[in-house]
């Protein structure tokens, strides 16, 4: 045999692939019967699937056909507790970009001006250490006293999680750019505004986006859970809803795509990284 | 022709020792270049080649003393002063195009973009690197990225060329080709150099004028060499002519002993201001052995200053 390693790669995963969905499956078709007998209160909970003998825990078919149900009607909306994955999709989106791309716009000119000045630097740097290991999360309360909306409570803490590994990495980035690059500017007389656009930021490109691409995974990490605790729309009060309606269906089809939205998002960056990264 | 074009005059570089007192890499340095002559300055690693060229860059300040060009003080790197730097320096996110472009278009910044594109490209094809335009540095080879970079030092037409090392991370026959056409062009241009090696046969080669540094700390300018040999020298016979062996044995017996011992044998009557210029004798073809032979040395040489 002698494919190539992405090739074979590719058939383990697919290997591993079914191997996981057979098991899923197989472990989701078993009845209750053998198993200890469910205390009446948790049944009364859990309804009818609890006691029609078959697993609660949905199979990948129920899963599979959940998906392509909420993938061919995406936009639908009846109402604030029965909206299309789309949307709440689209809303999680929105405020991810709008705390995000705040974020960008603050940390990176600020990131910028940390890392040309070492006075400014040293300046920062406590607080930034301090506030830098706070759960976004913690930022919840003060937020929505506040501001006093829960959307914008979510936009903030988004902001929040996203600011500090643009503003380190941003930093880090401009300090280091090579001392012959910034000689080379100097020996041609650049001015400082020129030298900040056409050498030290092209050169801190590549660590800025690093910055970048780390900030979008938090983001989209947060999101969901900050949409738990604001909740009205969004994919994490999606979940959450359906935790409360016990459609676990929707719960695992909401993870998958979730994941599936992660993994689009640091894609982007990726490209977006390669792009602005030249070897030397 | 002025005498001193460029003029180091009582020159200190001092930084803090790591026990609290202060290193001198060298002091009371004075030195003089005539315009339009290529002086090329030798020593061992780390008695402050760099230092001195940075300075006159204006990358770096002296601690004491002051560097004239053309008569005026220097006051930071200008465009009248190119540097070819020792490890290229060429941004990588731009083309070659786009890095000689760069230098053009802050000498020049009214030209529009097509004017300086076409000076980009007269001095790429200088530098014989016509058709890689639109390569990235990380295309080119380490000999052609140094031509980058001398394309780049001379499209801003500087009054002083400055090169630290340029061809020492390169092998002997790229080195060879640059060093033909650097001779070249600065002969053509009658630009005025200055230049570090530590490669005597580089020196001879290019050289009108060598200048001669002690180990550091505590650097001193021993002397200034001229070269005897003649101007339209090629590089594969320099070896035939009488006066090359006298040379290099000097600058290769000043960097094997002198540059060390010269301290405690300063001469009495040394002047900082003015460190002697010697030119090393053309030996009486009689009295010359062939090539190879072991010439005279110290004695061959007239002191002329
Ligand atoms: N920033 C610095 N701080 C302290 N010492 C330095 C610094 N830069 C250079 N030196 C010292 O100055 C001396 C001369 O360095 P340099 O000019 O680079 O030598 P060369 O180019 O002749 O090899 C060296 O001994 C080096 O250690
Ligand atoms: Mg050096």
């Amino acid at each position: 045999m002698n494919l190539s390693i992405g090739t074979r790669a590719s058939a383990l995963s697919a290997v591993i692939l079914v191997v996981f969905l057979l098991a899923w499956h197989v472990a989701t078709q078993g009845s209750t019967a053998g198993g200890p007998p469910m205390d009446p209160e948790y049944a009364k909970l859990m309804g009818l699937t609890a006691t029609t003998g078959k697993s609660a825990m949905p199979g990948p078919l129920d899963v599979g056909a959940k998906l392509l149900e909420h993938l061919s009607r995406p936009f639908y909306d009846n109402g604030p507790n029965d909206k299309g994955i789309g949307i709440q999709l689209g809303w999680s989106i929105a405020r991810v970009a709008a705390g995000y791309g705040l974020a960008a716009l603050v940390a990176i000119p600020l990131g910028f001006v940390i890392g040309m000045s070492p006075l400014l630097s040293r300046a920062f740097d406590p607080f930034i250490q301090i506030l830098k290991p706070v759960s976004p999360l913690a930022w919840m309360p003060l937020a929505l006293y506040t501001i006093k909306d829960s959307g914008a409570s979510a936009i903030f803490v988004i902001f929040i999680c996203s600011v500090w590994p643009m503003l380190v990495n941003t930093a880090f980035g401009v300090a280091s750019v090579r001392k012959e690059w910034l000689n080379v500017a100097r020996t041609l007389e650049v001015g400082p505004w020129r030298r900040a656009f056409t050498v030290i930021l092209p050169a801190a490109a590549p660590t800025i986006l690093t910055g970048m691409r780390i900030s979008i995974g938090i983001a989209w990490l947060v999101i969901v859970a900050a949409e738990m605790l604001v909740g009205g729309t969004g994919i994490g009060y999606f979940v959450w809803n359906e935790w409360n309606n016990l459609s676990i269906t929707n719960v695992i089809t909401a993870i998958l795509v979730i994941g599936m939205v992660g993994m689009l998002l640091d894609r982007m960056l990726a490209v977006a990284a390669r792009a602005v990264t030249f070897p030397e | 022709m002025s005498e001193k074009f460029i003029s180091f005059e009582g020159i200190a570089r001092r930084y803090p020792a790591p026990n609290g007192g202060t290193t001198t890499i060298f002091e009371d340095l004075w030195l003089g270049v005539p315009k339009g002559e290529f002086v090329c300055v030798i020593g061992h690693s780390g008695c402050g080649k760099t230092t001195l060229l940075n300075i006159l860059a204006g990358l770096d300040a002296p601690s004491e003393g002051v560097v004239l060009v053309d008569g005026r003080e220097i006051a930071g790197p200008s465009l009248d002063r190119a540097v070819i730097f020792q490890g290229h320096a060429l941004l990588p996110w731009r083309t070659v195009l786009g890095n000689v472009a760069y230098a053009v278009s802050s000498r020049h910044p009214k030209k529009s973009k097509a004017e300086v594109e076409a000076h980009a490209k007269r001095f790429i094809k200088l530098v014989g690197l016509e058709g890689s335009e639109h390569k990235r540095p990380a295309e080119l080879s380490g000999g052609m990225k140094q031509r980058v970079g001398i394309a780049r030092a001379l499209s801003i037409e500087p009054k002083i060329l400055l090169m630290d090392e340029p061809f020492s991370a390169l092998d002997a026959l790229t080195r060879g080709t640059l060093q033909d056409e650097v001779r070249r062009i600065c002969r053509e241009t009658g630009q005025t150099v200055f230049m570090i090696t530590h490669d005597v046969d580089e020196a001879i080669y290019l050289a009108d004028r060598v200048v001669l540094m002690t180990n550091g700390p505590g650097a001193m300018v021993a002397e200034t060499v001229v070269n005897p040999l003649p101007v339209d020298r090629e590089r594969t016979d320099l070896h035939k002519h009488p006066a090359y062996y006298p040379l290099r044995n000097h600058l290769i017996e000043f960097l094997v002993t002198r540059s060390r011992t010269f301290r405690d044998h300063v001469p009495a009557d040394r002047d900082p201001r003015r460190p002697p210029l010697v030119r090393p004798e053309i030996p009486v073809p009689a009295a010359a052995p062939a090539a190879g032979g072991t010439a005279p040395q110290a004695e061959t040489l007239r002191n002329i200053a």
